[in-house]
């Protein structure tokens, strides 16, 4: 319990520096983002007075001093207000949001799982066969693929499965002649779309959670506690799965938070490759039309969605390991 | 002398590491000699442009007509610099930060802690596209700065816990009584002891520098006039060599960037063997 409460602290801290560097980074930049984004929403347009006090309070225009614009800003936050977007005018940077986040949701939370999974899987394999012809060579491509540049290999698969032989859509999230809604052919199609986008994911970002687990399970296998119950003559399975995995897994459970970011990362880069229409697609746009508004909110959530998701693990890996329960243990 | 060649050596014995050294090895002899392997100038762009593969262009030509395997030999030179600058940079930081936080327990540590675990969970490439998009001048200092900021927390992780752990053994409190001053008992002390953890941290840094700066100026939030693998990616990207059939100029970057990250991988093998024995029989 007494973890469970620091763990809620460090996450209401976390947040909160997030948040403030989020104030804090286009105040500290070099000319001035918020006059240069004023001056270019005057060609867009009639603003309402609201719009244009909500870019100043998020990027900082104001003869106020800095505490009272951080009080302002705050109150922007708890409104869930982030200005208008410059791209996408006249939607707010809230409403794009909405548009994109369950897509990028959709498509790193399987992604991230499934690697989880089949990593933590292949690396329990790998260790148990260790040595033989198998390993090294799973191991070997493993070790390789994760180290393409995510992008790179995203456009190697559009070229080879979308362009040269057809058998995947090259872009977008669904077929262009649909529109979002809830409905069996539209859901299909944003499945079939997503395939190449998550199996670019996958590749790129399996061999880190290979080689974390196969590393744990060597270790795990010289234990004492794994030659005894071999020496009382354990059957081989049982004391791969039950006894040396069951230990290896935990610090790839502490690993997964913190590669969230790493795969959310590469997945922005995924994304626009395949114009999919998430956060990654969205953020580029935002950062190539100079949108600070949108680009703002945008970091924002991501920051806060990795946070969450770090949140989460911590509590599974509570779950799982009873000696963090017991001892409180320092991460 | 003995004693640095004596350090290298688990590098040499260990099959994965050591093919991870000839291939870095390689690459470094590539983008120091460019201009005898390359047949061009990476800037002579008097071919025709958007050529496929061929004996006079290997790997074809640019939409600007550049020759496109010129350009990959000369662009190892950006690409490894920018990489290893970074990933030094990174580790330095880190080094320092985790030094001072290990070694100082209380206020300190607390407060350099905190500031690590911030940096841990805030996604790196978002944070890097951020603070590049914000800045007036686009080029390599900007890369590897950006990626100094956003990529030292991990390495300041693992060395803080080092050297706490460090700091509370025996012969750490005997020199702290016979009055070493704390920079000699850290140098002198627990730096020759963590010099692997060190050199592991360092290799990290530079696959993730080499990956977030191919990232970056795949954005185009490089210096897109400056040659290196990810502005060739980039200007493919914006050509439409996919579109083209240009499969060269699309493959052969990113393949060398991920051979490039592969190697470092392959020497960490060696790395990790030093820290955990276990690792090393059979390797």
């Amino acid at each position: 319990m007494r973890y469970l409460v620091r763990r809620g602290i460090m996450l209401l801290l976390t947040l909160w520096s997030a948040i403030t560097l989020n104030f804090l980074l286009p105040r500290m930049m070099p000319g001035n983002p918020a006059e240069v984004m004023l001056a270019k929403f005057k060609g867009k347009g009639n603003m309402g007075p609201q719009a244009i006090h909500a870019i100043k309070v998020m990027l900082g225009i104001s003869n106020e001093s800095l505490f009272k614009q951080y009080l302002q800003y705050w109150q922007e936050i708890f409104h869930w207000n982030f200005g208008v977007s410059y791209t996408y005018f006249p939607f707010s940077v809230t409403h794009m949001i909405d548009q994109a986040l369950p897509w990028t949701l959709t498509l790193i939370g399987v992604t991230t799982v499934l690697s989880f999974v089949i990593g933590t899987l292949l690396g329990i394999w790998a260790a148990w066969t260790r040595g033989s012809l198998l390993d090294s060579v799973v191991t070997s491509v493993l070790t390789f693929t994760s180290s393409f540049p995510y992008f790179w290999f995203a456009m190697i698969v559009v070229f080879l499965l979308a362009f040269v032989t057809n058998v995947f859509p090259n872009s977008g999230g669904y077929g262009s002649q649909m529109s979002p809604g809830f409905n069996l052919s539209f859901i299909a199609s944003a499945v079939y779309h997503s395939i190449l986008p998550a199996v670019t994911i996958l590749v790129s970002s399996l061999g880190g959670w290979q080689l974390q687990m196969r590393n744990n399970m060597i270790s795990a296998l010289n234990e004492d506690y794994v030659v005894l119950a071999r020496a009382k003559g354990l059957p081989e399975r049982v004391l791969a799965i039950s006894y040396a995995a069951r230990n290896a897994i935990l610090p790839n459970m502490t690993g997964f938070a913190m590669s969230l970011g790493f795969v959310v990362s590469g997945a922005i880069l995924v994304e626009l490759v395949f114009s999919y229409p998430g956060m990654g697609t969205l953020l580029y746009n935002a950062v190539s039309n100079e949108d600070y508004p949108l680009m703002q909110g945008i970091f924002l959530m991501i920051v806060i969605g990795v946070v969450m998701a770090n949140f989460v693990a911590d509590i599974v890996n509570v779950a799982l390991d009873p000696r963090i329960r017991r001892g409180g243990g320092d991460s | 002398m003995t004693s640095m060649l004596g350090m290298l050596k688990p590098f040499w014995q260990n099959k994965l590491s050591r093919t991870g050294v000839i291939i870095l090895g390689i690459l470094v002899l590539m983008a120091i000699f460019a201009p005898v392997i390359a047949p061009y100038s990476p800037n002579n762009s008097s071919f025709a442009a958007m050529l496929g593969p061929s004996a006079s262009h290997l790997l074809g030509t640019t939409q600007e007509g550049q020759d496109v395997f010129s350009e990959l030999i000369y662009g190892s030179r950006q690409s490894l610099v920018v990489g290893f600058a970074a990933g030094f940079a990174a580790t330095f930081v880190g080094l320092f930060i985790g030094l001072v936080s290990g070694y100082l327990p209380g206020l300190v540590d607390d407060i350099l802690s905190y500031f690590i675990n911030v940096f841990l969970v805030i996604p790196g490439l978002p944070l890097m596209i951020i603070l590049a998009a914000y800045a007036p001048v686009h080029g390599s200092f900007l890369i590897i700065f950006v990626i100094t900021v956003t990529g030292w927390a991990w390495g300041a992780r693992v060395l803080r816990s080092q050297v706490s752990s460090l700091r509370s053994r025996d012969y750490v409190a005997a020199a702290r009584f016979a009055g070493d001053s704390m920079v000699r008992i850290i140098f002198r002390e627990i730096m020759p002891n963590m010099i692997s953890l060190v050199a592991a941290t360092f290799l990290g840094a530079a696959v993730s520098a080499i990956l977030g700066a191919a990232g970056l100026e795949f954005l185009g939030l490089g210096d897109p006039s400056i040659n290196s693998w990810g502005t060739m990616l980039y200007w493919a990207e914006n050509s439409g060599a996919l579109l083209q059939g240009q499969w060269a100029w699309l493959f052969a970057p990113g393949f060398l960037i991920a051979v490039l990250g592969t190697s470092l991988v392959l020497i960490n093998f060696a790395v990790d063997g030093m820290g955990n024995p276990r690792l090393r029989k059979k390797g």
